[in-house]
């Protein structure tokens, strides 16, 4: 039925049909393949008595049965390959939301993934088996779990963080705290106050609302990150609520424990509370120990990986995982045991692996995390269908109600107190969107997941509220946050790469700053920190980076990254024909080299050429060809095929050229002066080159001069004789001119366009943002954390 | 003490207003300000080298020239001084207050135009209104010059890239044969509007007498 549906409707209707058909197709998958496995286990295949059968035939009497052509056993795969259909459910799914072009504008990915784990469940419910208990608290804690967590922590933007760690700090522990004793203790109030009929509500004591509070309070790192990811607010509002979610899990885990522990016993006393404070403290600083340590061996060990580059990401994933596993040994805090190593190791580590390496490890977190969230929202969905509930009117409506007035006394509390010791202060909007963005998540729900029965016996009804909440936050204020920041006028995220004035401003401030304030004569923020650095740069450095790249001050390490980087680009925007979209500016070394001759403007006495004029000629014939024979290559690479027609290939080019020749026609005055100034460096082979990568029509000739160069596909030689030879008489002859015709060739090379860089990543056909996983980046961008060194 | 008390005030009084700060900020400067001075009405270069802290400061030639350079005196006089008062301390340290709660949005802007005319000033050190390249050169040359033996040629490419980038954010339409003289004020401000100098450009300014506490810790 649908082919007939597709011939008529429309390109785009027919996406959407197409996804729309996935979806069903792969759910009832789902749902036809779980039962299978349910119904396998209990022996009544048909498949299976058949092989019991002539086994026990075989034992007996050893009767010659045909051999099984085809058998199926779907017993023997049945964990992993359900495991794998979820996953591929799960991939499937985010697909299909980017197919279908607006809802993902609207709708934020998470409440989308919630109503497909909803209609699993559902139909899995109406297949009449059993909804497999995937969110099982295990399976959320040891492996989907720690992905997200990595990836962020690895990814922390450490600058923006470490400056406003007291803030977090407070938000986490302090409003934490809050939180869990004002809902807790108001629920129980609440609970105690039901007029004449007797509800089920009385029996519920305090220390269980207590515990139910510790749950409901925390903020949580996946909800946050997959609404805040979407829309892109400024980098102080983004560390400020993540930072916090990802600091209250050490608040919520001694509170969780300490409840659980003494809801038995049904009271707690002061010195419980004094240990709980100890207990706090340890877990938090235990945690951020274990982590920093395994950082630290993480580090240490990428020092010595030069020789095996392959396995470098390797040791990322595992010493970070070992991390998270050994605090959780000692119920220790996971979360920051893994955000302490992944921030801790990053800095040596990039130094030390390779760059494909970094380029793994970026995309292999980025997958995983991907993954693990779509897995666990659909998961939520799912858990939800399955139950077991027990709704009751009063308990849920108070409980959300008290969520969201608790999170605004607790934020505006806090932020007037913080304000006093705060430089740059929060304002109203500020501590609007903080509050607002306190989003509950999967991580509530496994916590109440995990609560005994016997113990709870109101466990059904606290896992109803819980996912109640989860749900409000995540569709209602999942789905309000854009427009209200866009209503708000929030200031958002700023696109722009770093570039290195701002990064020898940046350091050039912080130099500044920590000498007035040793001038002012008090030791604050900035003094610690170039003492922290000073530290960095003198012990652990060299002991953790490897060779010569230990002694590399920051601000040339940023020069090399993006020399680096623009080469790469410049390589991969060089071989197709595309102009880049925004006006490249002609800006070139020439412009600001100060001139040697004092005469201003003058054309004819411009920098002296000192090859006698015959022989120019002949270099930039030579170059000319050349650089054609370069173009040839690129676009015959450019075609997958290295063996390119010779008439195909002028034809085309004729063709492009007729395209071209109009575009060229305001570029050709340039392009002469450029050509008529051999000595001066734009003429240099290598800036050809490069110039040529990204515009690779600029060095048409002149018309005057030339007919239709012929066209020589020379594919035999990647490097002519000529092109050695022309680059050799530069040399020389630059070499015979000034001494510094190399370094501004080097400088050259950093001909960098900030336009072409975006046209190149726009040229993917993607928005940048979506270029990193867009639902686990906390930070900056993809390409922007690179730059951000170690406590910069 | 008593009558010199009440003069003081109506110094801080003038002070504070020229300046932005409050009393109490302004008392604790002024006792910084006596024992960098050693007691003295005027502080010279001498004493500012003297403190042991900027030592491992790579640019702290520059920051204790811009103490004594009129031109962040707001005054319109250019040149430098020898010796400066407790007044001309007290306008350079206004640079940096942070903005706050009840800063408008026209506040913010001048305070980032401030702010920023500071390191303008710290850059351009023969004055001309603009940034050469050999002035940028210098500036690179000194923030790498406690990191050990740098080659003079990384330092020079560095700057030449920096100042390319100036000039293709500004002037992204020069003919080969134009020539970019330097980076101006208002180019300076453009290259920087990302890092938000109000925000980032501030040191704290304490509100408490802290010279109880600060025994032993802060030398002059």
């Amino acid at each position: 039925m649908p082919s007939r549906r597709d011939s008529h409707s429309p390109a785009g209707k027919s996406l959407l049909e197409r996804g729309l058909l996935l979806l069903i197709v792969l759910v009832l998958l789902q749902g036809s393949v779980l039962p299978l496995g349910a119904a396998s286990s209990p022996d009544t295949s048909h498949n299976d008595n058949l092989d019991n059968h002539q086994v026990t035939d075989e034992r007996n009497n050893y009767t010659k049965k045909p051999f099984p052509v085809l058998a199926l056993d779907y017993h023997h795969i049945q964990t992993p390959f359900e495991i794998a259909l979820w996953v591929l459910l799960a991939s499937l799914m985010k697909l299909g939301f980017h197919l279908i072009p607006r809802l993902s504008g609207i709708v934020p990915e998470s409440c989308l993934l919630i109503t497909v784990g909803l209609l699993v469940g559902g139909l899995i419910k109406l297949a009449g088996e059993d909804v497999p208990p995937v969110l099982d608290s295990r399976l959320f804690f040891l492996c989907l779990l720690p992905p997200i967590i990595l990836d962020a922590g690895y990814f922390l933007p450490i600058r923006p963080f470490m400056e406003n760690l007291g803030t977090i700090l407070m938000f986490a522990v302090v409003g934490t705290l809050w939180n869990a004793f004002f809902i807790g203790g108001l629920l129980y109030a609440v609970c105690q106050i039901q007029p004449a009929n007797p509800s089920i509500l009385h029996n519920i004591e305090l220390l269980p609302c207590l515990l139910f509070g510790s749950i409901i309070s925390a903020v949580d790192p996946v909800a946050v990150l997959a609404v805040f990811e979407e829309i892109h607010i400024n980098e102080l509002l983004h560390i400020l609520v993540f930072g916090e979610s990802l600091l209250n899990d050490a608040v919520t885990v001694v509170l969780y424990h300490l409840f659980e522990e003494y809801s038995g016993a049904g009271k707690v006393t002061v010195m419980d509370g004094f240990l709980g404070i100890i207990s706090f403290l340890v877990v938090a600083l235990g945690g951020i120990l274990v982590g920093a340590i395994y950082g630290i061996l993480a580090a240490f060990t990428s020092r010595f990986t030069s020789h095996v580059r392959v396995i470098e990401p390797l040791f990322v994933f595992v010493y970070s995982y070992m991390a998270y596993l050994s605090a959780e040994m000692f119920h220790l805090s996971g979360i920051m045991a893994l955000i302490a190593c992944g921030a801790t190791m990053r800095p040596y580590v990039e130094a030390n692996i390779s760059h494909k390496s970094h380029t793994t490890i970026k995309y292999f977190l980025k997958m995983w995390s991907s993954v693990s969230e779509t897995l666990i929202f659909i998961f939520l969905g799912v858990a939800t269908v399955d139950g077991p509930h027990s709704w009751n009117w009063t308990f849920v409506t108070v409980t959300v109600i008290l969520c969201l007035v608790s999170r605004v006394i607790g934020v505006v509390g806090l932020t007037y107190v913080i304000n006093k010791f705060r430089i740059v202060k929060l304002t109203t909007k500020d501590q609007f969107i903080i509050a607002y963005g306190g989003l509950r998540g999967a991580i509530a729900f496994s916590l109440g997941f995990l609560l005994d029965k016997n113990l709870f016996p109101m466990r059904e009804m606290f896992l109803t509220a819980i996912i109640t909440v989860v749900f409000f936050t995540v569709f209602v204020q999942g789905m309000t946050i854009k427009p209200l920041v866009e209503l708000l006028a929030v200031k958002k995220k700023q696109e722009a790469k770093r570039t290195i004035n701002e990064e020898i401003h940046t350091q050039f401030l912080d130099h500044l700053l920590t000498g007035i304030e040793d001038i002012c004569g008090h030791y604050g923020h900035h003094h610690w920190k170039d003492k922290l650095n000073r530290f960095n740069k003198k012990y652990v450095k060299k002991c953790l980076i490897a060779g010569e790249r230990s002694k590399e001050p920051q601000l040339i390490a940023f020069y090399h990254k993006m020399e680096f980087k623009q080469a790469i680009e410049q390589v991969e925007s060089g071989g197709g024909v595309k102009m880049p979209s925004a006006v490249p500016s002609t800006v070139s070394m020439q412009n600001i080299q100060p001139k040697k001759a004092p005469a201003p403007a003058k054309p004819a006495e411009k920098a002296p050429s000192q090859l006698p004029k015959g022989r120019e000629e002949e270099i930039r014939k030579i170059l000319r060809s050349n650089l054609q024979r370069t173009r040839m290559r690129l676009r015959s690479y450019n075609r997958h095929t290295l063996v390119a027609d010779p008439f195909e290939d002028g034809f085309g080019d004729l063709l492009i050229k007729k395209q071209k020749m109009i575009e060229l026609e305001k570029k050709i005055k340039d392009m002469n002066n450029y050509l008529t100034v051999p000595a001066a460096p734009p003429d240099s082979p290598t800036m050809c080159r490069a110039r040529l990568a990204s515009d690779p029509q600029a060095f048409r000739t002149k018309p005057e001069s030339d007919s239709v160069p012929t066209i020589q596909v020379d594919l035999a030689s990647p490097q002519s004789p000529d092109s050695v030879n022309v680059m050799d008489e530069f040399r020389r002859a630059g070499q015979e001119q000034r001494g510094e015709e190399r370094e501004d060739e080097q400088g050259l090379m950093m001909r960098p366009p900030s336009r072409p860089h975006r046209s190149g990543e726009a040229a993917d056909g993607k928005d940048p943002q979506k270029l990193t996983r867009c639902l686990s980046d906390p930070g900056p961008s993809a390409d922007e954390e690179e730059d951000e060194p170690f406590l910069p | 003490m008593g009558a010199s008390q009440t003069r003081s005030e109506h110094q801080y009084q003038d002070l504070a207003d020229k300046t932005g700060f409050s009393f109490e900020q302004i008392k604790n400067l002024y006792q910084r300000f006596q024992q960098l001075s050693g007691n003295e009405e005027t502080i010279s270069r001498e004493n500012l080298d003297g403190i042991p802290a900027l030592a491992n400061n790579p640019i702290r030639k520059q920051i204790i020239g811009a103490f004594f350079d009129k031109r962040n005196q707001h005054q319109d006089e250019v040149g430098t001084c020898d010796v400066i008062g407790f007044e001309q301390f007290l306008m350079v340290m206004s640079h940096f207050r942070p903005p706050n709660l009840k800063t408008t949005d026209e506040e913010k802007e001048a305070m980032r135009k401030e702010k920023l005319r500071f390191l303008f000033n710290m850059h351009d050190s023969d004055n001309d209104g603009t940034i050469t390249l050999a002035e940028y050169r210098k500036v690179v040359e000194e923030l790498l010059s406690k990191s050990g033996d740098i080659e003079q040629e990384t330092a020079k490419a560095i700057a030449d890239a920096a100042m390319l980038e100036v000039a293709s954010i500004n002037v992204p339409t020069m003919g080969p044969e134009d020539f970019y003289e330097g980076i101006t004020f208002e180019h300076f401000e453009e290259i920087l509007k990302g890092l938000e100098m109000e925000s980032r450009m501030n040191i704290r300014f304490l509100d408490v007498n802290t010279t109880t506490m600060r025994c032993g810790k802060s030398q002059s």
